[in-house]
């Protein structure tokens, strides 16, 4: 925010204060994207170093993740998990360090540029539009394209079939995990090479936790990368492809979601024993 | 006792000029609800738009009436309103690119937009001022009744007569017609529902590729044009002075808070509450009650309970209880 503020107005006559905008792009306005290279994980961000503006939250953090797999970040809170998926999406400054998808440096461009490169984005919160239909949030995750997008609405019910019977209420009325199948379908929407997730299951049953794993896991076989933040880090490693555990914006462990799983200090700091 | 003059009367005196009335406010509340669901500030300009958008028709109108040209029995002003709503419109955007995208820019507080369209609300009153004044135009033509009270009376024999101007008629058919699009476009249309999704969940708008400044332009041309329709028939079916367009601006608000801000079909609620409760309260009631009651009971008062002087107190009271009671409005307002 700026340096103007509201000085305690809250009159919601006067403007309209709820649900205000939050993300801040790293780059409003895109900056090029040049080939570096085929040769590497499909999508890569390779030792990003930065913050908000303050003071560093990342430190030499390194995720990628390859097509077709599943990588998952975990580690304690304030690891800077979040922080690390919003570095690769373009919404925090990386002064050293680079992102790379499919060969291409795309560091400089701003989110909605890497949204048409073949980036879907599901924030933790706030990530449906409430008072549109199921129908009509499908349709403005696909507003980018021109073409016909029945084919992909089908897929996404097919995935999701329970959207299907409720393809025409308002996604606001819809249960939590319904919200979040909601919410992953707006992203499937624009036919996507790589899902980022940040905490898919948070605050869902865990019968419908699991329900959601299976899902990504039906998304991850078709071809697209998914790269995703948990809180429920057991469940999570043991789909994953790749582990990553940050600690303090720093790489602790890297390794499959197995030998993650098996490693008893991994085990015993971070998975509870 | 006389129902059928006294259902005459209330009709010609109240529920005619009251729905007339009621399609304006609404009209004027629709474009400022808009603006508040979208760009999240009340926008103080939207009245002193109005009379600078409907300047415009006027101007055009003279024009067209000085070329000769004219629209058969219905007013040339709306063959003129089409230039207006452009004109109208381009100066929305141009004041949007000069003030309130630095703004947008600089992410400020919505409170600073609401002072800024209250700078932008000066300019727009001088600009009319300077260009054709603050007196009173006229600028209607074309045929002045549908009905008129005096046909009324020789086709029904009542004692009491019946008018229906042609201005009332048409802001009446305008506003079914204007609002019947406006919902078919927010509701039907990629652009339309782009602008509910932004209004919705701005930052999700934008993961999903929805061009925020396009959602804003496409928005103030909507705003235009119903603003200049909501002017262009209010001068019609009043008149055009600049001051009352600004006075305007209170029973538009009223409107739009009563039915809850951000919420279109709220805007149209409220648009005829206001309208409805300051005709009522400020119409003397003597003739109808004289119909109505026996002889010896007919009131010796008007038995108005307000002044008309005094209607944009109706507003102010109906405001103040809605803020009290029921701050978001019927309709809980605060999305598109």
């Amino acid at each position: 925010m700026s340096d103007y503020s509201d000085r305690g107005n809250k009159d919601a006559s006067i403007t309209r204060t709820d649900n205000m905008p939050t993300l801040t792009p790293a780059h409003p306005e895109s900056g090029p994207s040049h080939y570096v290279g085929s040769g590497g994980p499909f999508l890569i961000g390779d030792g990003m170093t930065g913050g908000y503006g303050g003071a560093d939250i990342l430190h030499d953090c390194t995720i990628s993740v390859d097509k077709g797999e599943i990588a998952v970040i975990v580690g304690p809170n304030g690891a800077g998990k979040s922080t690390a998926m919003k570095a690769v999406f373009g919404m925090l400054n990386i002064h050293t360090g680079s992102v790379r998808l499919n060969g291409e440096d795309i560091t400089a461009l701003s989110p909605q540029a890497r949204v048409n490169k073949g980036m879907g984005f599901v924030p933790q919160t706030n990530n449906i539009f409430t008072s549109m239909t199921v129908e009509e949030n499908l349709e403005m995750g696909a507003f980018i394209r021109r073409d016909d997008i029945s084919q992909t609405m089908e897929q996404v019910y097919e995935l999701f079939p329970i959207l299907r019977d409720k393809r025409r209420q308002p996604a606001g009325e819809l249960s939590g995990g319904q919200r979040q199948q909601v919410a992953v379908g707006r992203a499937l929407m624009t036919q996507p090479q790589v899902l980022m997730l940040d905490e898919p299951t948070a605050g869902v049953s865990p019968i419908v936790m699991d329900e959601l794993f299976d899902r990504i896991i039906e998304v991850a076989r078709t071809g697209i990368s998914i790269l995703m933040v948990e809180q429920n880090a057991r469940q999570a490693l043991e789909i994953a492809d790749k582990g990553y555990v940050l600690v303090q914006g720093r790489n602790r462990y890297t390794d499959t979601g197995k030998a993650l799983l098996a490693d008893p200090e991994v085990r015993k700091s971070f998975l509870g024993g | 006792m006389d129902f059928l003059n006294a259902l005459v009367a209330l009709l010609n005196f109240v529920i005619i000029p009251a729905t007339a009335y009621g399609s304006q406010l609404a009209l004027g509340a629709l474009g400022v609800t808009l603006i508040y669901g979208i760009l999240r500030f009340s926008n103080f300009a939207h009245g002193d738009g109005m009379a600078l958008g409907t300047m415009f028709v006027i101007l055009t109108t003279w024009g067209l009436q000085a070329a000769g040209i004219s629209f058969g029995p219905l007013p040339t002003a709306l063959l003129a309103l089409p230039i207006g709503i452009a004109l109208t419109a381009l100066l929305f955007i141009a004041t949007d690119r000069a003030v309130y995208r630095f703004y947008r820019r600089q992410k400020a507080a919505p409170v600073i937009f609401v002072i800024a369209s209250l700078g932008v609300m000066f300019v727009y009153n001088a600009l009319t001022r300077f260009i054709i004044g603050p007196d009173d135009q006229r600028f209607a033509d074309g045929e002045r009744f549908i009905i008129s009270a005096r046909d009324f009376r020789e086709a029904t024999g009542l004692a009491e007569g019946l008018a229906f101007r042609t201005s009332q008629g048409i802001t009446i058919v305008t506003a079914i017609i204007v609002v019947a699009a406006l919902f078919w476009f927010l509701n039907k249309t990629r652009t339309g529902k782009s602008m509910r999704a932004f209004s919705d969940n701005e930052d999700l708008a934008l993961l999903s590729g929805i061009n925020p400044e396009r959602v804003v332009m496409v928005t103030w041309i909507i705003v235009a044009a119903l603003a200049v329709t909501a002017g262009t028939l209010y001068g019609l079916d009043k008149s055009y002075r600049p001051f009352t367009y600004f006075q305007l601006l209170l029973p538009i608000f009223a409107s739009a808070i009563v039915g809850g801000l951000g919420n279109p079909l709220g805007a149209i609620a409220g648009g005829f509450i206001i309208a409805y409760s300051e005709v009522m309260v400020t119409y003397a009631w003597k003739k109808i009650v004289t119909y109505l009651v026996p002889e010896t009971m007919a009131p010796e008062g008007l038995v108005q309970l307000l002044g008309t002087e005094y209607k944009f107190a109706v507003s102010f009271v109906i405001l103040i209880i809605v803020l009290l009671v029921r701050p978001t409005g019927i309709f809980r307002g605060k999305a598109v």
